[in-house]
């Protein structure tokens, strides 16, 4: 028989993979910032609701973190950032929309099949958890690889941690250190990028990191 | 007795699909002329233009075959014994046996195959464009529909919507999220095989977005009628299916009373009335994409598909 809680941890886990799979498809900048802004809405909730199911209540500063820094904060940092450097405009895709989400549905079951394999006879729910938080690292590592634009590259290095986030809460008696450490290095490295893509700009006039290739001497 | 008492309430369902399938029609048209301050014609118009229909002379190609002549009855037909097959109001009929999910898309693939060969019978170039539009949708939409019936045989063990809806009624599912997936998936397929408002809108001529509406243009008379009427069927159709799927509340079950066939049917017709409002909400909220979108939102209906069937393995891995 199924339980309330597994239910409700696996639709939030499953909801997480479903919107990686939505920052995929879109080809706009500032929905990509939506998307990406929902992305950590519903992680925040699935940590939330895993800190009440386990009980374990430092899990809540996790989520607060989540919450505030990557729903709300980096959101409106990048938005700023995307209209500093004026480039509210389509996303350039190295790969086409069709190809990246056959990839992407590829990368889930990939996953899907390995963490079922490795983690037999574990916890369902961590489990569950588990095979979800590595098709979120891999849909953002897809994302990453994809985008020619560095903004969205950026955006996909933050799914991806979010990936780690619920890989780390589903797995009970992580240390909250771990966490927050996790947490500000990401933090650290956002505030890295966003100082290096304004350097890229003033180099390049341009986010396209194919600019680099060319600069670098390397022919397309 | 048993066979008689079958015999009838499987009738009552086929007539009742046939009388409320122009109903449905007529009332999320009237919907959306009220939602953009229009008064709209009355509910009953569909009823009104089928017999007008009816009534009209046929007129004919010269060069139209056999097939051209025949198509209407036999898409009707098909769309009629798939749209008897799910269950309305009560589970557990006399032809349950044959409801299988995977024969009604069958039945609806055939019609459109005639469909799609009638348009191109008179060599009309306006019938080609329409049928070249109608197939490339329909083969999108078929993997997605079949992906969903995948999910929901996944879920339920059985590809009989009988046994899924009796399922789905139970409490032995619980909150699924492939099944959300499965929901959403389906409404897109849905939209696109109804030729409805993101996809295609059959209520203009403009021949750059014309899709359902070209292929049958060279119909009229009592032809256009059943193409019509088919094309209602059709509609209540999918939102049975979606209903006793996904909203299997109050849903009679086999040789329980005259009483519990009468709760079952009301509840269908709310059912029918919510997601005639709905569809009309949404259809008026969105704008026509071009067609060139259309392979982008079916191949997105066709990732949730999969993505639901996928994530049934996680969710039933203990």
């Amino acid at each position: 028989m199924h339980s309330l809680a597994f239910d409700v941890s696996h639709t939030l886990a499953g909801g997480l993979v479903l919107i990686s799979l939505m920052m995929l498809y879109q080809d706009r900048l500032y929905s990509l910032l939506n998307v990406f802004a929902l992305h950590a809405l519903v992680l925040a909730f699935s940590v939330a609701w895993q800190a009440f199911i386990q009980d374990a209540p430092h899990l809540y500063v996790t989520a607060v973190i989540a919450l505030v820094f990557k729903a709300i904060v980096i959101p409106v940092a990048l938005h700023r950032i995307v209209k500093q450097l004026g480039i509210h405009r389509d996303i350039e895709s190295a790969v086409g929309i069709g190809p990246t989400m056959l990839a992407g549905m590829g990368l889930v079951a990939l996953s899907l099949v390995l963490m079922l394999r490795v983690t037999s006879d574990a916890d369902p729910l961590a489990r569950e958890d588990l095979a979800f938080a590595l098709s979120v690292v891999l849909l953002g590592l897809l994302v990453m690889v994809t985008r020619r634009n560095a903004v969205s590259q950026v955006v996909g290095f933050m799914s991806l941690e979010n990936g780690l986030v619920l890989a780390a809460t589903g797995a009970k008696g992580m240390p909250l250190v771990v966490e927050i450490s996790v947490a500000f290095s990401i933090l650290i490295a956002f505030i890295v990028i966003g100082i290096f893509l304004f350097r890229i700009r003033e180099r390049f006039d341009s986010v396209d990191v194919s600019a680099l290739d060319d600069f670098r001497g390397e022919r397309r | 007795m048993v066979v008689i008492s079958d015999i009838i309430v499987q009738g009552v369902q086929m007539l009742l699909v046939l009388l409320l399938a122009p109903l449905l029609t007529g009332y999320v048209r009237k919907i959306k002329a009220r939602l953009v301050r229009r008064q709209g014609a009355s509910i009953f118009q569909p009823y009104r233009d089928l017999l007008r229909l009816m009534r009209k002379e046929v007129v004919l190609a010269d060069n139209a075959s056999w097939l051209f002549r025949v198509t209407p009855y036999i898409t009707f037909a098909a769309i009629w014994v798939a749209a008897a097959l799910v269950p309305t109001f009560a589970i557990g009929l006399l032809f349950n046996w044959t409801a299988d999910l995977i024969a009604i898309v069958a039945l609806l693939g055939s019609a459109r195959f005639f469909l799609a060969l009638a348009g191109m019978d008179v060599g009309t170039s306006f019938g080609g464009i329409g049928s070249s539009r109608e197939v490339m949708i329909a083969a999108l939409a078929e993997p997605a529909m079949l992906l969903i019936v995948f999910c929901l045989a996944l879920v339920a063990g059985s590809t009989q919507l009988s046994t899924v809806s009796h399922l789905l009624a139970s409490s032995y599912v619980g909150l699924r999220v492939s099944l959300g997936m499965a929901l959403v998936a389906l409404f897109m397929v849905a939209i696109a095989e109804n030729a409805r408002i993101p996809v295609d809108n059959p209520a203009t001529h403009l021949e750059l977005t014309m899709v359902h509406e070209a292929m049958i243009l060279e119909y009229s008379g009592r032809h256009l009628a059943m193409i019509e009427f088919g094309a209602f069927l059709k509609l209540l159709l999918y939102v049975s299916l979606i209903a006793c799927v996904f909203l299997p509340w109050q849903i009679a079950l086999y040789g329980s009373g005259t009483l519990s066939y009468a709760i079952g049917a009301g509840a269908y017709i709310i059912k029918l009335a919510l997601a005639g409002f709905l569809l009309a909400l949404f259809e008026t909220a969105t704008a026509k994409m071009r067609v060139f979108r259309v392979p982008q939102f079916l191949g997105a209906a066709f990732m949730l598909g999969l993505l639901g069937t996928l994530l049934l393995f996680v969710s039933r891995s203990f």
